[in-house]
Formats: C-alpha cells, structure tokens, sequence
C-alpha cells in the first residue's frame, strides 16, 4: 500500500505516463490506420467511424490535460487508460484483418466503419428491439425469482415440502428451458407469453436449488440463539434463515441471469417476432451481417448492465460480508 | 444512565431441575440409547450465580440446552418459578462459547434482535442505547460482527440476551475462548450485570478459577452418565481475590474432587508447591 503511494507520489514515472498516453496515441494510430485504409472511399459511415475516432481522440486529449488538474482523475486514468487503448488498438486490427488485408470472408465480416454504419442507421430498430427484450426479460426474470424464493424456502426449510420438492426439482430442473420451446408453443396463447414462461423457467432451476441448500444450511446454533430470544417460526424464516441464505441465493440469481439471456435469446429467435434476438436472425437472414454486429454488440451493453445491476444489488444486500469473504 | 425500569433489581427467579434424565440415540445404532444425564437435580435460588464444573462429556451443555428448552427431557421436572420449561424462551437467554451473533446484522441490530422478535421494539427502544451503553460498545453500533474482536463479540452476545430481561441467564463457557487477560475483565463485567439485575445464572466453565471467581455455589458433575457429584459454597466476600489463601485452598479442594471424579484433565492433581506458596 505505501509503496503504491510512494511510486504514485514520484515527480514522473515513465510507465505511469505511457499508461496516461496510451489512449490518445491508439486513437491516433486507429484513426491513421482506417484514414489509409478508406482513401478514395466515401461512404457516409467512412466520416462518422472517422469521426468517433476523431471523438476518441479528443477526449484522450482532454484527459491527458485534465490528469494536470485532477490528482484523483490522474489514478483513475492511469489504472483505465490500457484498457480503453485496447479497445482503440482491437478496432484497428479489426479494420486490418477485414477492409485492409481481407483475411476474413465477405460479407460475414464486416469491417468497423459498417458496423457502427448499421447501428446508427438502425438505431430506431435496435432501441425498439432492445426494449422489447427488456420487457421479456425483466418479466420472466422476476417471475421465476418470485416463484423460485418460494418453493426454494419451502424445500428448504419443510420437510414435507423437501420430501416431495426436491426429486421434482432434481428430475425437471437440469432439463434446459429451452428444450421446452415445443411444449411451449402448444400450450401457451401467444409466443410472448410462452418465452415469459421458459425465462422463468430457466431462472426457477438455479434460484430455487441455491435458495433451499442456503436455508437448510442455516446454522443451528443461530436458530437455537434466536430461539432463546422469543423468536416464532416467521422470524425464524424471514430474519434468520433467508438473511443467511442470501449468499447463497445471490449465486443462484447470478446463474439465473445467465441462463435467461440464453432462454431470451433462444425464445426471440424462434418464437417471438421482436428483441434482439430475433433481430439478429432476421438481419442474418437478409445477410446483413453489419446488422448482427450491431445487435451482438448492443446485446453485450445489455446483458453487462443488467449483470452490474445485479452486482450493484448484492454488494448492497450483502455488505456485512465484506470483510469476511474476498470482494 | 441507570433507569429504574430497565434495571430494576431481583429479575432472577428460582430454577429447579428435579431428577433429570436425557437420553440419545447411540450414534453408531440408533435401536440404543446413551444416557447423557441420569436423574439430575438442582435447584437455583432467585439472583443465585451457581457454576457448574466437571469433565468434558458429563452432560453440562446438554443440561443448560434442557433449562433453555432447546431439547426436551427423557424424564424429571424443571420449572422456572412456578412455570415448567416445555421449549426455548425469551424469559431464559443463552449465550454460548461462540457469541453466534448474526452476521448479517450490525452491533445495534443484533442487539435489538430480541426486542423485534418479541415485537417490543416499538416501546422499548431506548433500552437498545442503554444496553450498549452498559457493555460500552455505543461506539459500536453500526459495525458487523467480524470487526469485532472475540471480547467485544461476547458482550454484544451478553446485551442481546439481557435485553429480555431474562429471569435464567444460562451461560455456556461463554469466556472459554478469550485471552486469559479479556476473561478476567469479562468475568467482573458479568458479575456486575449480575449485581445490578439479580438474574439467576447458571455458568458452564471448564475454569475453577473461573468459577470460584464468580460463583456463589459451584456443581460438580461427572461424566457417563452426568451425575451431580457434589455442591460447594463459596462464601468468599466478593470481590475475590485470585491468589488469597482461601482462594486456592479451594482450588485445590476442587481439583482434587474433579480428579476423585475421573477428570482427564492434565491438572486435575493440585500443585503441592502452588497451594503451600503463600
């Protein structure tokens, strides 16, 4: 730690500069790199890539005289500079291996300046598609969390509930939601509905199997002490064995979130005729590759949200934990 | 500081355990069954602090588990006042070994923790900073339970079972795992709640000194199956002095009964050199 302080408190340090200098030189090698590459072309999304790399490099500009000003921005800088000129550097290999040398095949990959091209052209599209996957998702999560804390409680802490739940659980569970797609489409009204009811599914397995080991893990000396205080069973349930399972079910919510972006994505793709999901299908079938780039990328913002979101929650529910287990 | 209503003196109530007999299941064959406690009886005096001593095995916990109505007895009475124990109370605290606060919630928290079980805390939480206040941890009270060193651990495990007001406080080696130097602080913090409430304390100790130190009658217990073996006032004036004659001729009385008993205890035999060296 002090040597941290030490080295950060030294007039000028050679790697601690380069890492500050990193973003605005990937940006300029990027944006000489693509300026070589698109001479003579003048596709309108040739400008806009150029002048995002124009932007980038800007705002590496601005940093590296705001680092003068800002101590605290210095430290933030240095420590996010590589990654952010990595990003910068990836985009011009990209472009190499693509619109410079074609070492990949047309027009499965398409280069940068398309893609961006395709995902302000199709930003309405894309937003509406984003929106929709929103909406099933965040339906059907919610759902199975609900029904899953339930029957998790239950099995976890009844033994009648644990006699009859846990073979149920333990035969169904495994089978992966999506593998219910058929059933699914029989039974179901409307294919929204059906893909709300397999995100749920998909998020019910997970959550409900780490929510019942959590419960009947809670430690019996806790239950005893709580006794000896005039605890009843609700207390005994809500404030004793469901806040010791909290570890537990937050890894079950984290793999539930995981399973339901597949599920999602799976259900837009064959059922549904909105998100991203089936964006992508419908873009690759009118082999509009740019497109797909568009809406993989958009996905990835979308799924990296809601999985910070989640880790944003838990950090809050579980902060007496820090400490005890390595954050 | 001191309100009269949440100290008010003489909380304890008579404790009476009459021929007290537990049984398990053999853990290798569960057709037969060990005898854990074989036709124990005893009885505590309102505002009495008796200690119960005796080898590992001899039935000690599982006899404070029975008074706390953890588990039910094979056979014999035990009654708290005039009311008999069918199951755990708030009128009966326990503390254990390990303070087992609740990790998930702070000092303040886990010591209300009574106090919302009962649905009290309403009315009664001003007695929350009180009982902070009386095992000085008020500075504390935000802070989770693993920032706490294992002493400061105990007497939020000690505050959270007084804030009950229990008649029997039942207490489980509840220093066995602390530096010699915090036990012997811990013990006068005791025994001054214990002086300012007059709660009947029943003391699980693998300590004699412990146990001279704080009690007014010490049990000794033997093991397979636990038995009571004796009873021993302690009249010494309080407060006791660890190295006066009196103190270790007791001692030595005591760990000479202890080995009469069949403790395994490495110091079971008295130092003759220790005793005469006053």
């Amino acid at each position: 730690m002090t040597q941290q302080i030490d080295k950060d408190k030294k007039p000028f340090c050679l790697w601690t500069g380069f890492k500050i200098l990193s973003v605005p030189l990937a940006a300029a090698a990027t944006l000489a790199l693509h300026l070589l590459l698109s001479r003579g072309n003048a596709a309108p999304e040739t400008n806009l890539y150029s002048n995002c790399l124009i932007g980038a490099l800007g705002l590496g500009l601005a940093g590296l005289l705001a680092q003068f000003l800002f101590p605290a921005f210095k430290v933030w800088l240095a420590h996010m500079g590589p990654i952010f000129a990595g990003a910068l550097v990836l985009l011009g290999f990209w472009e190499l291996a693509t619109s410079g040398l074609h070492l990949l095949p047309m027009p499965y990959f398409p280069d940068p300046p398309k893609v961006l091209g395709s995902l302000v052209h199709d930003r309405k599209e894309l937003l509406e598609s984003t929106y929709n996957s929103l909406l099933l998702l965040l339906g059907g999560y919610s759902l199975g969390v609900v029904i899953a804390l339930i029957t998790g409680v239950c099995i976890g802490w009844f033994s009648t509930a644990r006699y009859w739940g846990m073979p149920l659980l333990k035969i169904i569970g495994p089978i992966p939601a999506t593998a219910w797609i058929p059933l699914a489409m029989v039974l179901s009204p409307s294919a929204r509905f059906s893909a709300i009811g397999l995100i749920a599914l998909a998020v019910w397995f997970p959550v409900t199997m780490l929510t019942a080991s959590g419960i009947s893990n809670t430690r019996s000396s806790s239950l005893d002490v709580a006794r000896t205080l005039g605890a009843d069973s609700s207390y005994l349930i809500f404030r004793v064995a469901i806040p010791a399972a909290m570890p537990n079910i937050f890894i079950g919510l984290f793999m539930g979130l995981g399973a339901s972006f597949l599920t999602l994505v799976v259900a837009e793709s064959v059922g549904v005729k909105s998100g991203l999901g089936w964006y992508v299908s419908w873009a690759q079938g009118w082999a509009e590759y740019g497109k797909v780039y568009a809406a993989l990328i958009l996905m990835a913002a979308f799924f990296s949200t809601l999985m910070t979101a989640l880790f944003k929650i838990r950090d809050r529910v579980l902060v007496w934990q820090k400490g005890i287990i390595k954050w | 500081m001191v309100t009269t209503d949440s100290f008010s003196p003489n909380e304890g109530a008579p404790l009476r355990i009459a021929g007290v007999c537990k049984d398990f299941p053999a853990p290798d064959n569960s057709a037969t069954s060990v005898l854990a406690l074989d036709g124990v009886s005893l009885s505590l005096e309102p505002g009495e602090l008796v200690s119960l001593v005796g080898p590992s095995g001899c039935g000690k916990s599982t006899l404070l588990r029975l008074v706390a109505g953890l588990d039910a007895a094979s056979a014999g009475e035990l009654t708290v006042g005039s009311e008999p124990i069918t199951g755990p109370s708030a009128e009966r605290g326990l503390v254990f070994q390990d303070p087992n606060l609740f990790p998930w919630l702070s000092v303040r928290h886990n010591i209300q923790a009574g106090l919302v079980a009962r649905k009290l805390l309403h009315n009664k939480r001003h007695e929350v900073d009180e009982f902070m206040r009386l095992v000085g941890l008020e500075t504390f009270a935000n802070a989770f339970p693993h920032h706490l060193s294992g002493g400061m651990a105990q007497r939020v495990a000690l505050a959270r079972a007084l804030i009950n007001h229990p008649k029997v406080l039942l207490l489980d080696e509840p220093l066995g795992a602390l530096d010699a130097f915090t036990r012997m602080r811990m013990q006068d913090e005791v025994l001054r709640l214990w002086q300012a409430r007059r709660t009947t304390m029943l003391l699980v100790t693998h300590d004699i000194d412990e146990a001279i130190y704080m009690s007014d009658r010490i049990v000794i217990m033997t093991p397979r199956p636990g038995r009571i073996e004796r009873n021993i006032e302690i009249t010494l004036d309080r407060p006791r002095d660890r190295n006066s004659s009196d103190f270790l001729r007791l001692r030595g009385d005591i760990l000479e009964h202890l080995h009469l008993a069949g403790a395994s205890e490495p110091r079971a035999k008295p130092e003759p050199a220790l005793l005469k060296s006053d």
